[in-house]
């Protein structure tokens, strides 16, 4: 996630990452990290990173950070797909699990 | 590329959905899905969000995923195919690099037979297909992402949002940083390649090109054997 400052909208890292904020800390799935104090609207992305397994990556010269995903062994934490909404190409959005029923062929290309 | 296939399976209950990974999107892509008129959803995907969702290091890769959303195949190398164009004779004034590109591409190896005839299968019989995988095997399979693969994703991200604010010269170092601590990652590599140019050859801009990278691990593990029954055993 780019960010401009560090810290990162609630509603924002939950789109992005699955995790969602719940009494006992930042949880996915049966999974609940603790964290420092209680999220508000506002998350700090250093407690993020470090407590989530994040990188950090910040570009002073550029002003941005990056948060990275998490770095626990494999890809996929579990084999359910991840949600991805993306704009077709002629720009509409388009969200992946409104296939749910049927079986579906997601193929990565690129034009180079 | 895939048209043919999706109006042969999508009444059997099989929908395709494609993902262009390209920084510039319909700009680059948006062409070549014309000319393709897919009925199927055809996305853009400029920020290669596939490749950090899913765990995509090349393309072209497809996932396969069930009715209930769950993943059956994590990303692995999806060709319907053979490229026409490769089996044609080389044009005698080609460009050197071009050609040299060329004769190395002959050698990687694609198995679209294998890979369609498992996916017919799989349409057919569902979860009883010896192609679709456990749950457990699918995590297996999706990757690993330790500490420097995690790093060389934000790295990524923050050079394509430079490049994409038209913040070129700050974006080169991030690229070469993702690079350097994924060099495996051909989706990351080649995506940097292009914008310096258009035939991947060696830049000022980036380390490597195509055809070095490529040579330095051997055309014919560019892409992994299908790890699927049938045919040899991966790595054989």
């Amino acid at each position: 996630m780019i960010l401009t400052e560090p810290r990162v909208r609630r509603d924002e890292f939950t789109a992005r990452t699955g995790w969602r904020f719940e009494p006992e800390g930042a949880c996915r799935g049966d999974l609940c990290v603790p964290l420092p104090e209680p999220p508000g609207e506002w998350l700090d992305a250093g407690t993020l990173a470090g407590r989530l397994g994040m990188p950090l990556v910040h570009d002073e010269a550029a002003g941005l950070w990056c948060l990275g995903p998490e770095s626990h062994g494999r890809v996929l934490q579990t084999a359910g797909a991840p949600e991805l909404t993306l704009p077709d190409w002629r720009g509409e959005p388009f969200s992946l699990s409104s296939l749910r029923g049927q079986k579906v062929l997601l193929l990565a290309w690129a034009s180079w | 590329m895939w048209q043919e296939l999706r109006e042969e399976l999508h009444p059997k209950g099989l929908e395709v959905v494609t993902v262009a990974l390209d920084l510039k999107g319909v700009e680059t892509a948006g062409r070549w899905i014309e000319a393709a008129a897919p009925t199927h959803p055809s996305l853009i995907d400029r920020a290669h969000l596939v490749d950090e969702l899913f765990g995509v290091v090349n393309v072209p890769n497809g996932v396969w995923i069930g009715e209930d959303g769950v993943i059956v195949r994590p990303a692995e190398p999806a060709f319907p195919k053979r490229a026409a164009f490769l089996q044609r004779p080389l044009p005698p004034d080609l460009d050197p690099y071009q050609a040299a590109v060329l004769a190395e591409a002959r050698r990687i190896r694609t198995e679209p037979e294998r890979y369609t005839n498992a996916l017919r299968d799989w349409v057919e019989r569902g979860p009883a297909s010896p192609f679709a995988l456990s749950p457990e095997e699918v995590l297996r399979r999706s990757g690993d992402r330790g500490a420097d693969r995690s790093g060389a994703a934000a790295h990524f991200e923050l050079a394509q949002h430079l490049w994409r604010e038209g913040r070129e010269a700050e974006a080169v170092p991030h690229f070469r940083q993702a690079r350097r601590l994924q060099p495996d990652n051909w989706t990351y590599k080649r995506q940097a390649w292009i914008l310096a140019d258009r035939f991947q050859a060696p830049s000022d801009l980036f380390e490597g090109d195509w055809l070095s990278d490529v040579r330095e691990i051997g055309a014919e593990n560019y892409y992994p054997k299908l790890d699927m029954p049938g045919g040899s055993p991966p790595g054989g």
